[in-house]
């Protein structure tokens, strides 16, 4: 039975992970993501399968999720911006023995201690991979609201189908917010589909191994085009983004997350005065959904991209338009959120500036 | 009629190791596929080989092993034995791995007395790197980083993590022993079934500490490395049974 709640967005994903089978959770105390840890601890100590361990470190709890997921289980931790930086060996371990495994950031400013206000400043690290080695990790970015609910099923059912860790990227603001979400029915861990490579004893069977280790050089050389086949699947399977009043815009403002819901307030206010503007919304920001956007290409010229940092995504938008565009950026990094009122006003002014009200 | 009377034990793999002559790992790789086949849990075991000489540990020995980040082998062992409590889950892991880069991991398994067991090669050295200081390298010591031997109030004094981590109250067995002789070996056999056995009972967490010669990087002959660790590392590490609340009897009966 689907169930509509009143919920805050750290509780939605850590709810949802549970209801897609997720019995395994370590973390580290952290702001602006403490919520979550501590609803982990009382679901899982609800659950008579489920574990909760409060980590001594961040790296100690992506190293038990990496063996928790070796023996099956759908595991989970999180974590805020210098905390994710600590994991960075275990992700890169987990993507190089093709590990499932869900890592939830709840992006706040940096770089360093920075602060505990919300932040996008983590793209570049979430979407290059983050740590050693060529490698990719599934990046999801919810705008709040019932996508958290969705998305954190379908990063537990891409992290497993493609065996590759996936990281929800959130924020502060998106954590705390308490919205009124459809939480999806909880599957049974049981049902789920079995994992013939997991580690479980070699019972009537050969003993197996996991590994990154590789000294030979072509073996190691074949694991990376291994991988880059798997990314190169990902890429043409998955790439997902919300299109919003695009059809007659002529400006299209391109965020994620928390910008995009800020960014859709202003297109909102500036349609009112006639402005023909629209929103594309990556929800995937690896693989990015390039091609949709590039089709949008056909229509719109101008582009404005709208971060909370100083202009990461803009790299990725140019990149997917390859030149078939005007890409200018607005940013508001350190923790700073800018109003939809400020973001209407740069809209209205870059409007104006590229004349795009004298087109027909 | 014939009788067999040495043979190689089931859950060793018919492979030649890499490991140099006179290193302690290939006794201690026969030893723990000796005391798997004996315990008869070589169908619900899982091993967590280290970074350092032991990475390739699952080439020999015989049961399922995933492989963990440097020093990181207690946290992952951990998460592998919570989702599958009836498993028995060692890891095994060389002293640079455990008492420098993974000392929080282990400190912290070992206080939350995770029913783990923790094979520990001592050896003194970074083995695979060339043979740099380890935290356990004893004073005095020559290593490719201190050349002129170890200086306590420069390079810190040698780390005993076995004693360090009796004191954890998650800990239920921790024995040092040696793989330097005859009847050393066979007390290491002992302690490894002991420290298995304290897992099976779910008592808690247990550690064999295994001071094991490393010849090349000592630059001392195989005989001459065995006698170097009999003499002059248990010295610093003296061979003894540190903690024992399994209420079973111990080593010489005590």
């Amino acid at each position: 039975m689907n169930e509509k709640v009143l919920m805050r967005g750290s509780h939605v994903i850590a709810e949802s992970a549970i209801r897609a089978g997720c019995r395994f959770y370590a973390g580290y105390p952290i702001t602006p993501q403490n919520e979550f840890t501590e609803y982990m601890a009382s679901a899982m100590a609800g659950l008579e399968d489920g574990t909760f361990i409060q980590a001594e470190s961040e790296i100690a709890a992506i190293n038990m999720v990496i063996g928790a997921s070796m023996a099956g289980a759908r595991a989970m931790t999180s974590s805020s911006s210098p905390g994710i930086s600590l994991k960075q060996e275990g992700i890169s371990f987990l993507a190089a023995q093709e590990l499932p495994a869900v890592i939830v950031n709840t992006m706040r400013g940096g770089p360093g201690m920075g602060n505990i206000a919300p932040s996008q400043g983590d793209y570049f690290q979430a979407t290059r991979g983050g740590g050693h080695g060529d490698y990719r990790t599934i990046v999801l970015a919810p705008g709040g609201g019932q996508e958290l609910a969705d998305l954190t099923g379908k990063a537990f059912d891409y992290a497993d189908r493609y065996r590759t860790p996936v990281v929800i990227l959130a924020d502060g603001m998106m954590g705390q917010m308490m919205e009124p979400v459809v939480l999806h029915k909880a599957v049974d861990p049981a049902e789920l589909p079995p994992k013939p490579w997991r580690l479980s004893g070699a019972a009537g069977r050969p003993s197996r191994y996991i590994r990154s280790l590789l000294l030979d050089i072509a073996q190691e050389e074949e694991r990376n085009w291994k991988l880059a086949r798997k990314y190169d699947n990902i890429t043409r399977e998955i790439p997902r983004a919300e299109s919003y009043l695009t059809e007659d815009a002529r400006l299209v403002v391109v965020a994620c997350g928390t910008a995009a819901r800020i960014a859709k307030g202003a297109i909102k206010r500036v349609r009112e005065i006639g402005l023909k503007v629209g929103l594309f919304r990556p929800i995937t920001l690896w693989p990015y959904p390039k091609r949709a956007l590039c089709e949008l290409s056909r229509s719109v010229r101008e582009y404005l991209v709208f971060e909370m940092n100083t202009g990461q995504m803009v790299e990725d938008v140019k990149l997917s338009l390859e030149g078939r565009g005007n890409v200018h950026f607005y940013g508001r990094p350190g923790g700073s959120v800018a109003t939809p009122d400020e973001i209407a006003k740069v809209v209205n002014s870059l409007y104006h500036r590229q004349r795009l009200e004298e087109e027909s | 009629m014939e009788k067999k009377v040495f043979e190689r034990p089931r859950y060793l793999k018919k492979a030649s190791t890499h490991y140099c002559p006179g290193c302690g790992h290939s006794i201690l790789h026969r030893l723990v596929a000796e005391v798997i086949e004996e315990l008869g849990i070589g169908e619900r075991t899982i091993g967590v080989p280290p970074a350092g000489c032991a990475v390739l540990a699952y080439d020999y020995i015989d049961v399922d092993m995933g492989e963990a980040p440097h020093g990181r082998g207690a946290a992952l062992a951990t998460g592998i034995k919570r989702v599958l409590p009836d498993r028995i889950v060692f890891s095994y892991q060389g002293d640079g791995d455990i008492a420098a880069i993974g000392t929080a991991e282990t400190i912290h398994a070992a206080n939350r007395g995770e029913r783990i067991t923790v094979i520990f090669v001592n050896n003194g050295c970074y083995g695979m790197t060339g043979g740099q200081m380890a935290p356990t390298t004893v004073t005095g010591q020559l290593s490719t980083t201190t050349p002129g031997g170890r200086v306590p109030l420069r390079d810190g004094y040698p780390v005993d993590l076995s004693e360090m981590l009796a004191v954890a109250k998650g800990t239920v067995y921790i024995e040092r022993t040696s793989v330097t002789s005859p009847k050393n070996i066979l007390r290491t056999k002992r302690a490894i079934t002991k420290a298995f056995r304290t897992q099976i009972d779910g008592l808690g967490f247990s550690l064999v500490e295994v001071l094991s010669p490393c010849p090349t990087n000592w630059k001392l002959s195989p005989v001459e490395a065995a006698r170097w660790a009999e003499e002059t590392m248990t010295k610093t590490y003296p061979l003894k049974v540190i903690k024992d609340l399994t209420g079973t009897p111990g080593q010489d009966g005590n």
